[in-house]
C-alpha cells in the first residue's frame, strides 16, 4: 500500500517545495553576497569632486561606515536619495558615496540637480571596485562595521520599510565601535 | 486584471534589456588556441549576475562585459581557470557557477540521481527476478532454478 | 462589442465544460445511457464556444482593435497580419486560450474517432477531459481575460516583442501546445480505467495513438524551439536546459518511456500500474510545465510576465488534478492485474530498461531545475545549475538507452537469448566502430566525443536498418505501421545523437574584427567580407554587412547578416546569416561597428553536423506518426482479447502467434 502512496507522498513533497518558491519568487534573482564577515576590499580610488585626491581604505579605519552604490543613470537612486540624505542626518558615521560605472560630468550633473547626500565619493568608472564587492546593480548599500568588515549589504533602493532598520544595524556598529576600542 | 507586482529591483534587471545596443560579440587576441578555449569554456560556465538566466557568453548586459573581460585578463595573466572560478565565487557565490560545485550543499543534486539509478535498477532487478519465477511456474517446473 | 462576445463564448463554454465532468461521469456511475451519450455533444461544444473565442481574439488582432488591452498590448499598426494573427498566442492570456483550443480540439478527435471504446469507459474519458476543460477556462477568465477592455483605446499598440516576429515562433507555441494537450488523453484513458476499476489491454492499446501523436507533436515543438533559438539568437547554441525548455523536456522523456510501458502492457499485459503512473505523469509534467513558466517561480529568458497569484492558482489546479489522479491511483491501483511471466532477458525486460533510464533521466531533469529553490528553501545558500551539469548527467544516462536500443526491437517477447538476438545486429555493431573510424578520419575529427558519437549514432542507425531488413525477410507483409514508425523514429535517434556529438565536440568558432576587403579563415572556408550597407523592413531598418563565402578559391555564396533596429520600441537586434548545409552549418553574426573604417567586430562559426540535430527530431516526430495511424491500434476489442483480460486463456499459448 505504501508503495502505491509514493508518488503521492512525492507529489505532496513537490507541491511544498513549489509554494515555499512561489512566496519567494521576488527574491530569486537577488545574490546573497558572500562578503558579509569578510573585510571591505582594498580600494585606491578618485574623488568625485575632486579627481586629484586618491581616498584608499585608511581613511576610513577605525570607525563604521555606509557605503551606497549609485549612478547617475540608475533612477532608483533617484527615488532613495531622499532617504539617504536622511540617513546621512539620522547617523553618526560617515555616509560615502560610490559612484558606478559612470561618467564624471554626468554624476556632477546628477549632484548639482538632486542635492549631495554623502560626506565622501568614490569615483569607481570602470566597475572594477565595484566587482570586487560583488556589486551587480545599483543602488546597493553596505554596511562596514569599525574593524573593516562588511556586516550587512542592502540590495536594490532603501525604502521606507528598510530604513528603520537599516539605521538599527548602524547604530549596533556605531556602539560596537564604543565598546571594542 | 490585477497588475503583477513588480519589485523596484527588478527595474534594474530590464535595465539590461535596455541597453541592448551593446553585443556580446567581442574581439579578443589570444596567444594560443588552448586559451582561447579556456575562455570559451568559462565564459559559457559562467552566470550573467543581471539577466534572466544566460551564461555571461550571451548576455549584453555591461556587466557580463565587465566580468567577460576580467575571464579575458586574467587567463592572459596566467591564472587557472580554478583560481578565476574562485575570483568570481568570491564575490558573487556560487550562484555565478554554472557548473554547481560537489560540496555538502549539492550532494543531493550529484548523488540524487545516480540513487535514483541504483533504486531503480535495484526494483527492476527485483521485478525481473519475480517474473522470471512466474514463467518458471507457469511452464510447471520446479522452483527454484539455477541462476543462468 | 467583440470583447463581450469573446468573453461571451468563453463563459458558455467553460458551462458546458463542466456540465461535461459532471453528467457524463454520472452516468457511466449509474449506467444512465443518455447521460453517458451527452459527453460527445457537451465536448463538441466546448471546442465550439472555445474556437469562437479565439477567433474572436484573432479578429480583434486582424482589425486592429485596441480596445482589448491584449491587443495593445502585442499587436501594433506597423505589423504584418501574419505576425498579428501569432501575436494571439504571443502572451499569457493568449496562450492559454490555445491551450484551451487544443484541448477541445483534441476532444473532438476523441469524439470522432473512439467509436469502440466502450460508452462507459468513453463518457468517463471525454468527463476528465472536461475537469482538465475547466481548470484551464477559469484561469483564464478569472486571471488571465485576454478580452480585458483598455478604455479609450489607444492610437496604437505597443509592438510584438521581435523575437517573436519569426516563422518558427508562430508555430511553435501551437505545436508544443498540442503535444502537452495529448498527453491529456492518455491521461483521461488512464483516469477511466483506474474509476472503471480495471485496466484492460484493449483501452493500453486505444490509448497508444493518442500517445504517440502527442509525443509526435511535442518533439516537433520543442524541434522547432530550438532550431529557433539556434537561428534567431545569435550566439549559436542549440539548447540551453533553461527550466522552460526542461519543462518541455521532462513530458517528452516520460512520454517516450510510456509509448514503451505501453507496448508491454497492451502485448503481454505487464506492468499495468506502472504504465497507468506513466500516463498521469506525463500530463502532470505537462501542467508542471504550465506552472513553471508562467508563476515566476524560477527564473528564465522564456518566461511570460510572471504572476506569483497567478502561479498558486496553476498550482491548487495542479494539487485538484495530479493529486486526485495520484490518490486514485494509490486507491486503485492494486486490484489490476499484475500481468505474466517473463526471463531475465526477453523484450520486456530491455523495454523495462528502457523506462528506467527514461524516468530516472526525467527526474534528474526535475531535480536540476527544482535544485536552486530545494537549496534556497533549506537555507544552503545559493546554487544555479546549468548546462554543465545537465549534459553530463543525460549523457550518462542515455548512453546505456543508446547501447541497448538496436537489441530490443530484435529481441523476443517473454523469452530469449542473448545471442540469437545479437547474431542479426554483428555487422551492425562492426559496421558501426569501422564506420565511425572512417568517417572521423575523412572528416579529420579526432576527439573522444566525436568517435563516440559516431560510433552510438551508427550503432543505433544500423541496428535500424538491420531491424527493417529482418521483417522485411520474415514476414510476408513487411512491417506494420508500427514497425515501421519505430524503425524511423529508433533510426532519428541515431542521426540526432551524431548531430549532437559532432557540435559539442568540433564546432569552429570565432569573434573577429573584420574589415571591408578581408579575408577570413574558418574550417576550410574562405570568408571576404564586400561592404556594409542600410537597408529597410516593414518595421524596422537594418546595417546589413555582405559578405562573399569561398572554399579553394572558388565563390560558392553570400551571406548578409544584419543589425535590426525596430522602429516602435527601438530595440536592436541582430540577424544573423546562416547558410544550412547537409554536413556543416555557416553561420555569421554582426556586433558592434570598430572604429570609422567600416570595420565590425563579427561571429563566425562554421557547425558541423548540426542539421543532424533536428533532422533526427523530424525523423521521430515521423516514426510517431506513422505508428500512430497502425491499424492495430484502432480495432475494436476482438473475442480473443477478451478471453485473455477476463483471464480464461493466457497470452503464452502456443496457439496465439503473437505479432513480433
Amino acid at each position: 500500500m505504501i508503495r502505491m502512496m509514493l508518488p503521492l507522498l512525492v507529489f505532496i513533497g513537490l507541491v511544498g517545495l513549489l509554494v515555499a518558491g512561489l512566496k519567494t519568487a521576488d527574491q530569486r534573482q537577488i545574490i546573497d553576497s558572500p562578503l558579509i564577515g569578510k573585510p571591505v576590499p582594498g580600494f585606491s580610488l578618485p574623488e568625485l569632486l575632486d579627481l586629484e585626491r586618491t581616498v584608499t581604505n585608511t581613511e576610513l579605519n577605525g570607525k563604521p561606515f555606509v557605503l551606497n552604490v549609485w549612478a547617475s543613470w540608475c533612477p532608483s537612486c533617484r527615488l532613495e536619495h531622499p532617504l539617504i540624505k536622511q540617513l546621512g542626518r539620522d547617523i553618526v558615521s560617515p555616509l560615502v558615496g560610490l559612484n558606478w560605472k559612470d561618467e564624471h560630468d554626468a554624476a556632477l550633473q546628477w549632484l548639482g540637480q538632486f542635492g549631495d547626500a554623502w560626506d565622501l565619493h568614490l569615483f569607481d568608472p570602470s566597475g572594477r571596485f565595484g566587482i570586487d564587492l560583488g556589486v551587480y546593480g545599483a543602488p546597493e548599500t553596505f554596511l562596514i562595521d569599525h574593524t573593516g568588515t562588511i556586516r550587512h549589504k542592502h540590495i536594490g533602493p532603501v525604502s521606507m520599510d528598510s530604513y528603520d532598520d537599516l539605521v538599527a544595524r548602524i547604530r549596533q556598529l556605531e556602539a560596537e565601535a564604543q565598546a571594542g576600542s | 486584471m490585477r497588475t503583477p507586482r513588480i519589485p523596484l529591483i527588478l527595474i534594474l534587471f530590464l535595465l539590461c534589456d535596455v541597453i541592448l545596443a551593446q553585443s556580446a560579440i567581442e574581439v579578443r587576441n589570444f596567444n594560443t588556441e588552448v586559451q582561447e578555449l579556456r575562455y570559451r569554456e568559462l565564459v559559457r560556465e559562467l552566470r550573467c549576475t543581471v539577466c534572466q538566466n544566460e551564461p555571461l557568453e550571451s548576455s549584453n548586459a555591461p556587466l557580463a562585459a565587465d566580468l567577460r573581460q576580467q575571464v579575458y585578463e586574467q587567463i592572459m595573466g596566467g591564472r587557472s581557470d580554478f583560481e578565476i572560478r574562485q575570483y568570481m565565487r568570491d564575490r558573487y557565490g556560487d550562484f555565478v557557477l554554472y557548473d554547481p560545485p560537489f560540496a555538502a550543499h549539492t550532494m543531493i543534486l550529484w548523488l540524487g540521481p545516480i540513487v535514483l539509478l541504483l533504486v531503480a535498477l535495484g526494483a527492476a532487478a527485483v521485478l525481473i527476478r519475480q517474473r522470471r519465477r512466474m514463467l518458471d511456474e507457469r511452464r510447471g517446473r520446479a522452483a527454484p532454478q539455477p541462476e543462468q | 462589442m467583440i470583447g463581450e462576445f469573446g468573453q461571451f463564448t468563453l463563459i458558455l463554454a467553460l458551462i458546458l465544460a463542466l456540465l461535461l465532468s459532471v453528467l457524463p461521469m454520472v452516468g457511466a456511475w449509474r449506467g444512465h445511457d443518455r447521460l453517458m451519450a451527452s459527453a460527445s455533444s457537451l465536448a463538441l461544444g466546448v471546442f465550439v464556444f472555445t474556437a469562437a473565442a479565439f477567433a474572436t481574439l484573432a479578429w480583434g488582432f486582424l482589425q486592429n482593435d485596441f480596445t482589448i488591452q491584449y491587443v495593445a498590448a502585442h499587436s501594433n499598426l506597423l505589423l504584418p497580419w501574419y505576425y498579428r494573427l501569432s501575436g494571439v498566442w504571443g502572451g499569457h492570456e493568449g496562450s492559454l486560450l490555445l491551450w484551451v483550443l487544443m484541448l477541445g480540439a483534441w476532444m473532438t478527435a476523441v469524439v470522432a474517432l473512439s467509436g469502440s471504446l466502450g460508452k462507459q469507459f468513453r463518457a468517463r474519458v471525454l468527463a476528465v477531459m472536461g475537469m482538465v476543460a475547466v481548470g484551464f477556462l477559469s484561469f483564464t477568465l478569472l486571471t488571465s481575460n485576454p478580452f480585458e477592455r483598455l478604455l479609450p483605446g489607444p492610437p496604437d499598440g505597443n509592438d510584438l516583442n521581435p523575437l517573436l516576429q519569426d516563422p518558427g515562433m508562430i508555430f511553435h507555441p501551437p505545436l508544443l501546445y498540442m503535444g502537452y494537450v495529448g498527453f491529456a488523453v492518455a491521461f483521461a484513458f488512464a483516469i477511466a480505467g483506474l474509476i472503471g476499476g480495471k485496466v484492460e489491454r484493449q483501452w493500453v492499446r486505444w490509448a497508444k495513438p493518442w500517445t504517440l501523436a502527442a509525443w509526435g507533436f511535442l518533439t516537433g515543438g520543442i524541434a522547432l524551439g530550438s532550431w529557433w533559438a539556434y537561428y534567431e539568437l545569435g550566439w549559436g547554441g542549440w539548447w540551453f536546459w533553461d527550466p522552460v525548455e526542461n519543462a518541455s523536456f521532462m513530458p517528452w522523456l516520460v512520454g517516450a518511456a510510456l509509448i514503451h510501458s505501453q507496448a508491454v502492457t497492451e502485448k503481454r499485459g505487464a506492468f499495468p500500474a506502472w504504465t497507468v503512473l506513466l500516463s498521469i505523469a506525463a500530463f502532470s509534467l505537462s501542467l508542471l510545465g504550465t506552472f513553471l513558466v508562467r508563476s515566476g517561480v524560477l527564473t528564465s529568458v522564456h518566461a511570460f510576465a510572471t504572476d506569483p497569484e497567478r502561479g498558486l492558482f496553476i498550482l491548487g489546479f495542479l494539487v485538484v488534478v495530479v493529486g486526485g489522479s495520484l490518490l486514485l491511483y494509490a486507491l486503485r491501483a492494486p486490484r489490476i492485474m499484475t500481468g505474466e511471466g517473463f526471463a531475465t532477458l526477453s523484450r520486456e525486460s530491455a523495454l523495462l530498461m528502457n523506462n528506467v533510464f527514461l524516468a530516472v533521466a526525467a527526474a534528474m531533469v526535475l531535480i536540476g531545475t527544482l535544485y536552486p529553490l530545494i537549496v534556497d528553501f533549506l537555507g544552503w545558500g545559493q546554487v544555479s545549475v546549468g548546462p554543465p551539469y545537465f549534459s553530463a548527467m543525460f549523457i550518462l544516462l542515455m548512453t546505456p538507452i543508446v547501447l541497448l536500443m538496436p537489441l530490443g526491437p530484435m529481441s523476443r517477447w517473454q523469452n530469449d537469448e542473448f545471442k540469437r538476438t545479437m547474431q542479426p545486429l554483428l555487422w551492425a555493431l562492426i559496421g558501426s566502430v569501422l564506420g565511425a573510424l572512417v568517417i572521423c578520419a575523412l572528416l579529420g575529427v579526432w576527439n573522444l566525443r566525436a568517435v563516440t558519437g559516431w560510433i552510438g549514432g551508427l550503432w543505433v542507425m544500423l541496428g535500424a536498418v538491420a531491424f527493417f531488413m529482418r521483417q522485411r525477410r520474415q514476414s510476408r507483409h513487411g512491417l506494420t505501421r508500427g514497425q515501421l514508425g519505430m524503425t524511423l523514429a529508433h533510426f532519428g535517434v541515431g542521426v540526432f545523437v551524431i548531430g549532437v556529438a559532432m557540435v559539442e565536440s568540433s564546432t569552429f568558432e570565432r569573434d573577429l574584427r573584420f574589415e571591408p576587403g578581408q579575408i577570413v579563415d574558418a574550417a576550410g572556408y574562405q570568408f571576404r567580407l564586400e561592404q556594409v550597407v542600410t537597408v529597410k523592413g516593414p518595421n524596422w531598418s537594418a546595417e546589413e554587412a555582405q559578405i562573399t563565402v569561398m572554399k579553394n578559391g572558388e565563390e560558392l555564396l553570400l551571406m548578409k547578416p544584419q543589425k535590426r533596429r525596430y522602429y516602435r520600441s527601438g530595440q536592436v537586434m541582430s540577424q544573423i546569416a546562416l547558410q544550412p548545409g547537409f554536413t556543416h552549418d555557416l553561420y555569421v553574426a554582426m556586433g558592434e561597428p570598430l572604429g570609422n573604417s567600416g570595420a565590425w567586430a563579427m561571429r563566425i562559426h562554421v557547425k558541423p553536423f548540426i542539421r543532424w540535430i533536428w533532422g533526427g527530431a523530424v525523423l521521430m516526430l515521423i516514426g510517431g506518426f506513422t505508428a500512430a495511424t497502425d491499424r492495430r491500434f484502432w480495432q475494436a476489442q476482438s473475442a480473443e482479447d477478451a478471453a485473455i483480460d477476463a483471464g480464461r486463456v493466457t497470452a503464452s499459448s502456443p496457439t496465439r502467434a503473437l505479432p513480433a
